[in-house]
């Protein structure tokens, strides 16, 4: 039993705070948040919303980069910048009413330009966790993704523009523990029970059951039964086909007296198990994949803790064959003993399974220290992750492969990818957005055009394929930035760093379109 | 030109963009003017239901743009855990009303914003009051509370001759989250899916057995609820029901909860969980919030301008494996109990059998229904007699024999009307019996 907790804990004024974010993340995932730092360039509406969204929930510290003075148009859109600061530095004023909002952030502002910032501090940006990129054109993009990406530090570029809105991600290699899926399936190895699970099992004979015992057996010992009963007359094969598992549900259903309803809810429940627990254990192929990865066949001193628990649970599934049980039972009728003692079973299993894989790492890195990470790293494997992405500088030097085959689909938002890197081309050229002025809408649409069909004959693509509408209506945007367009994309990229950081739920990969006209996103990997 | 007007085009130069040019995704009665702007700053006013995650992303977004008449109603006050990500307010304003204080948070930061607090229930102003607004937009978190202005902004729909008055019709958007996932859906009442419609999208809450609970616990939530359930009506140890903000009262349900899972060897009961099941606690972060407010905000937009055309009419998302959107249309209910104007039949197999009772749980727990507390009338012979109505407490005593009585005994007929209010929504539903086995009939 595990030791009581201490009467009426006091809950901090922190923990209160945040609660109810504490219940998605947890409080290893606020520790990390809290310890992070956050860079903005460019206090755009974009930008401050982003960072609005990170310093509600408790980042550690941010700075904000941005040589622009606060213009009229800035306090129509942006929040955190009002009359009383035009004319002052945008970055000033953005990082003073930021930190309003939250006391345990810090922040504070260069008022600079950031390609001069990157030219006179050599590896300025390479001190953050993560860079986020608002309006900055692709000059400047460009060698700050080269500097970031070498550094390995993840890099968010983000446009907002009129009812459409990009966020790219960069980043060499992010690695996910807890995932976080959605509907995850029970890990209860009927197929396989280890000895002290099997012998459990195999204790209870159900078919003698009286009425009353057997209204307090848990629905997981009648399944793991009539599972038996199946594989003896099918040569210890369990069923597959949809055929042979409604002949175990048939048997575990026509074992029932019928006369009797109270007895149902555990058997039903058995029946219903059928499809989600009775299946061959295997490990997935993504997580095979992810164990004979380089990183983790070839360790080296620098090898951080999630390679070298991978190694450790390679090991441990070259010997076994299987991932570690997940150790945890999902609530079924039974009576409270019955179903408390097979649930121990799988905690048990578990921390035995975990401390086996500990052994391991500290066999094969002294290094790791007391690493409380096993247990919990035991707990997901079946959803750890690894995302590997490119460089944006890479992306827009060579030609995109990807992009033609999107292009086929005539609803794809793949059509303002390319639009926006043509809008890019265009801010370059002409150092102004494409229809800025009442009277060059026109003469732009045509100069945007030119830029996006010389695009695509780069990547060997027709150039007809973009829409003349589409074409015009980023024209009639006129660089002009809506305030709730950028507040979804906020949002979303906010969420995209708190992943990040925390190394939880999956990031994109690798760039999101948003299309407010249609209400429609897409997400594509380029 | 005076100075500051000179300011303020400027200013709202990034609206005057996309309302004063033609665009070729825009509505086709969009008419690019300086007028649409003017309209949306002087005339158009815009209701916010809730000043909370969602209320205080929505209020500072329509601010932003360029919505200047709007009013914002909530009955809560600020709480601690409110900070995380209920931007506008701050420690100093915990115990204040959240309507009130996002008012003025607002009306402070955006010059010519006036927002107009209501500190009050949604059920405290009848139609006169719903009927001035152009667009209502909803952050909330009660499916109760989404119902009843949904029958609201439903009974002000003018009917001539079966045809739809338009200029009746006050658009309601609908924004929800839950952790990392939400909703917006755009709702023309009358026209378009609405709230009763879809009532099956709402899964219901999770409940426990009363017998496992008292018998068979397995989970620490089963002793929690014990506690809740049984153990604090019979100790009563403050003598009044459990506040879920007391942090005593919750001290007291987590120290037995813990007694209770320790005499059944189960762990996991955490303070936090405590609050959790006690208050029903959804978890809630700042993005998610923001996404789904600003989604909301940008439909009212289109809506008020007409400059693209709105959502239609759901859209869902989703942020924990990467950011994943989807765009449909839920569709209208024929006999959707809140917007169809076909009488609801109700289909009774054995009226003699059938009590009170049961009709009431059939209002309360079939899918379609999903009422609260229902107060049931009727008339028999031309004169109104009350059946049951549990929310009075004299009319309680005097009806809570009827319960027990079949619908035959209570002089119900195939055919009878049964005048049915509730929680969820401002109007009286009229239900008629139909007895499938009509031979009963008396
Ligand atoms: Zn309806």
């Amino acid at each position: 039993m595990s030791s009581p907790a201490p009467k009426s804990p006091d809950q901090s004024d922190k923990s209160k705070k945040y609660d109810r974010q504490l219940r998605l993340w947890g409080d290893h995932g606020q520790k990390l948040l809290e310890s992070s730092k956050i860079c903005l360039i460019n206090a755009t509406a974009l930008g401050t919303e982003i960072l609005k969204s990170l310093v509600l929930p408790g980042i550690g510290a941010f700075t904000i980069v941005d040589g622009d003075k606060v213009s009229e148009e800035d306090i129509g859109s942006n929040f955190f910048l009002d009359e009383a600061h035009i004319g002052m530095s945008r970055a000033q004023a953005a990082t003073e009413c930021l930190l309003e909002l939250n006391p345990d952030v810090r922040g504070d502002y260069i008022d600079d330009s950031p390609d001069h910032v990157m030219s006179q501090t050599q590896d300025f940006f390479s001190s953050f966790n993560v860079v986020i990129a608002t309006a900055l054109p692709e000059k400047v993009v460009m060698p700050l993704s080269r500097q970031l990406w070498a550094a390995g530090i993840p890099l968010l570029v983000c446009r907002s523009i009129g009812f459409l809105g990009y966020v790219r991600l960069q980043i060499k290699e992010h690695t996910v523990i807890e995932a976080h899926p959605d509907n995850e399936s029970p890990d209860l190895r009927l197929d396989q029970p280890w000895e002290a699970l099997r012998t459990h099992l195999n204790q209870i004979d159900v078919s003698t059951l009286g009425t009353k015992e057997r209204s307090h057996v848990p629905a997981l010992t009648v399944l793991y039964y009539y599972l038996q009963r199946f594989k003896e007359k099918h040569n210890g094969s369990l069923p597959k086909a949809r055929v042979e598992k409604d002949e175990l549900r048939d048997m575990i259903r026509s074992s029932l007296p019928g006369d009797c309803d109270m007895l149902e809810e555990s058997y039903e429940q058995a029946v219903k198990l059928v499809n989600v627990c009775v299946h061959a254990t295997q490990v997935p192929s993504y997580i095979r994949t992810l164990l004979d990865d380089e990183k983790c066949t070839n360790l080296t001193v620098e090898s951080p803790s999630f390679w070298v628990i991978c190694a450790a649970l390679r090991e441990m599934v070259q010997s076994e064959g299987v991932l570690p049980v997940r150790g945890s039972l999902p609530d079924m009728a039974a009576d409270t003993s019955s179903f408390i003692a097979l649930q121990q079973l799988y905690i048990k299993q578990a921390q035995n399974q975990a401390e086996s894989v500990y052994r391991r790492a500290m066999q094969i890195s002294r290094t790791l220290g007391q690493s409380p990470d096993v247990k919990l790293f035991c707990k997901h494997a079946s959803e750890l992750y690894v995302l590997r992405g490119n460089c944006i500088s890479d992306e827009y030097q060579n030609s995109c492969p990807n992009v033609s085959l999107h292009l086929e689909d005539p609803e794809s938002l793949m059509f303002y990818y390319v639009i926006l890197r043509g809008l890019e081309r265009f801010i370059s050229e002409y150092n102004t957005y494409p229809g800025q002025f009442d009277d060059q809408v026109e003469p732009d649409v045509l100069k945007l055009k030119t830029l996006i069909g010389k695009l695509l004959t780069e990547w060997g693509c027709p150039a007809a394929v973009i829409s003349d509408d589409r074409v015009h209506e980023v024209c009639r945007y006129g660089g002009a930035e809506l305030h709730s367009v950028s507040a979804v994309l906020a949002g979303c990229t906010a969420h995209e760093v708190i992943k990040l950081i925390t190394h939880q739920y999956k990031p994109i990969n690798n760039t999101f379109i948003y299309d407010a006209i249609t209400s429609t996103s897409a997400t594509f990997v380029l | 030109m005076s100075e500051n007007q000179e300011v303020s085009q400027n200013r709202w130069g990034h609206l005057r963009k996309v309302l004063e040019r033609p665009g070729p995704f825009s509505h086709p009665e969009f008419e690019p003017s300086s007028d649409i702007l003017d309209f949306i700053m002087s005339t158009c006013k815009v209701l916010v239901i809730g000043a909370g995650g969602l209320g205080c992303e929505l209020i500072k977004d329509l601010a932003l743009m360029g919505f200047k008449q709007l009013h914002v109603i909530d009955m809560d006050i600020i709480e601690l855990s409110n900070l995380n990500r209920q931007f506008l307010f701050r420690h100093k304003d915990i115990g204040l009303s959240k309507a009130e204080v996002a008012a003025a948070f607002i009306n402070k930061k955006v010059k010519g914003c006036q927002v107009t607090p209501h500190y009050c229930k949604i059920q405290d102003y009848d139609e006169t009051f719903y009927k001035q607004f152009h667009i209502v937009v909803c952050g909330l978190d009660s499916i109760v509370a989404r119902r009843w202005i949904n029958g609201m902004l439903i009974s002000l729909l003018n009917y001539e001759d079966n045809a739809l008055d338009q200029t009746s019709i006050i658009p309601m958007i609908d924004g929800g989250t839950e952790g990392f996932k939400g909703h917006a859906r755009v709702i023309l009442p009358g026209i378009s899916a609405c709230i009763d419609c879809t009532l099956d999208l709402y899964p219901p809450q999770v409940t426990y057995p009363l017998c496992t609970i008292a018998n068979t616990p397995r989970l620490p939530e089963h002793c929690i609820e014990y506690v809740k359930i049984i153990q604090w009506p019979k100790e009563n140890p403050w003598g009044i029901a459990i506040d879920g903000d007391d942090p005593q009262h919750i001290t007291w349900i987590y120290e037995k909860s813990l007694e209770r899972a320790l005499q059944f060897n189960i762990t996991g009961v955490t303070y936090r969980l405590v609050q959790g099941v006690v208050k029903n606690i959804i978890p809630a972060v700042a993005s998610t919030n923001a996404v789904i407010a600003a989604v909301c905000a940008t439909e009212v937009f289109k809506l008020a301008t007409s400059c693209c055309v709105p959502l239609n009419n759901y859209l869902v998302f989703n942020d924990v494996d990467g950011i994943y959107t989807y765009t449909f249309e839920s569709e209208k209910k024929d006999n959707c109990l809140a917007c169809s104007l076909i009488p609801q039949n109700l289909p009774v197999e054995d009226p003699s059998k059938m009590k009170l009772k049961d009709l009431i749980e059939l209002f309360c727990e079939s899918t379609s229904y999903q009422m609260k507390s229902p107060g049931l009338t009727t008339y028999i012979n031309g004169k109104n007699k009350t059946l049951y109505i549990s929310t009075i407490k004299s009319i309680e005593e005097r009806t809570r024999e009827n319960l027990t009585k079949s619908l035959i005994e209570l002089g119900l007929q195939n055919g009878s009307e049964i005048l049915v209010t509730d929680l969820t929504s401002p109007n009286t539903l009229t239900v008629r019996l139909k007895f499938v086995n009509n031979h009963i009939e008396t």
